[in-house]
């Protein structure tokens, strides 16, 4: 059985390549009855998110000065 | 609109600026950050490239600022070992494993909680300097090979032989990295009116 500190592994993990179908499985068992993993799953993604934002603001059309 | 118009001094001060600050936040270095900003901008600006917008030119210019940020990460990682772990990296490992209770289990007060809707938080221009201070928060060397992974958007496999690393080291930092910046902003940013669920 998963315990919460492997499951912050395997979210983490999960991030970074495909997990396995026993992984995956384990995974779900797990978050299926910890509400603090799904929370931390949620965080990860915001995080993936945030990052993603992040770039966009800096070499997006934001340039700090109005557009003509 | 010409290029004349288009780059005018105010906009090459403020996309600079820009630069400079993402070159620092990865290299952690001012003086190679300023190299880096330097070679990046005459690189773009002397092309002879025309572009449909300032949107356009800030995207080409930090792209190549991104290539010059990689080399110099390349060039670093030949003689810094990024897996050797740091008194602040061990600092982290430990607030980590406190954390959870003997059982490996989450201790109540230390269980994550929901941050609402997402897209709430991150349209706060407030959030953005919360979120840069616990990036520049983050050790060097782990906030290396998260950025190289998350900003410079390189597949993990490929962050771990650019800078000689297994891929468990690899996991293990990025793991530490998504941590840290998890709970800098929770405490930072979510937590004050949030209530532990």
């Amino acid at each position: 059985m998963l315990n919460c500190k492997e499951a912050t592994r395997l979210m983490s993990e999960a991030q970074d390549r495909q997990l396995s179908m026993g992984e995956k499985l384990q995974l779900e068992m797990h978050l299926a009855m910890c509400r603090g993993c799904r929370n931390f799953r949620e965080q990860m993604d915001f995080l993936r998110l945030a990052c993603r934002r992040f770039m966009q603001r800096r070499d997006g059309g934001d340039d700090g000065s109005s557009h003509p | 609109m010409s290029d004349t118009t288009l780059i005018n001094d105010e906009f090459v001060a403020a996309v600079r600026r820009d630069m400079l600050k993402f070159a620092q936040m990865q290299l952690r270095d001012a003086a190679m950050a300023e190299d880096a900003v330097q070679e990046a901008l005459v690189a773009a600006l002397s092309g002879g490239r025309s572009f449909a917008g300032r949107a356009a030119l800030k995207t080409w210019v930090f792209s190549i600022l991104r290539n010059k940020i990689v080399d110099l990460i390349r060039v670093q990682s030949r003689t810094t070992n990024i897996s050797a772990l740091g008194d602040d990296e061990a600092g982290m490992d430990e607030t980590f494993e406190a954390l959870f209770k003997e059982n490996a289990h989450w201790r109540p007060e230390a269980r994550p909680f929901g941050w609402g809707n997402p897209e709430d938080t991150l349209r706060e221009e407030r959030f953005w300097e919360v979120f840069e201070i616990c990036l520049n928060h983050l050790p060097e060397k782990t906030a290396r090979v998260f950025m190289m992974r998350e900003f410079l958007e390189f597949e993990t496999d490929e962050v771990c032989r650019e800078l000689s690393l297994t891929v468990s080291n690899c996991n293990v930092i990025l793991h530490r990295a998504r941590n840290g910046l998890r709970r800098c902003l929770e405490g930072s940013w979510f937590a004050p009116g949030e209530k532990p669920c």
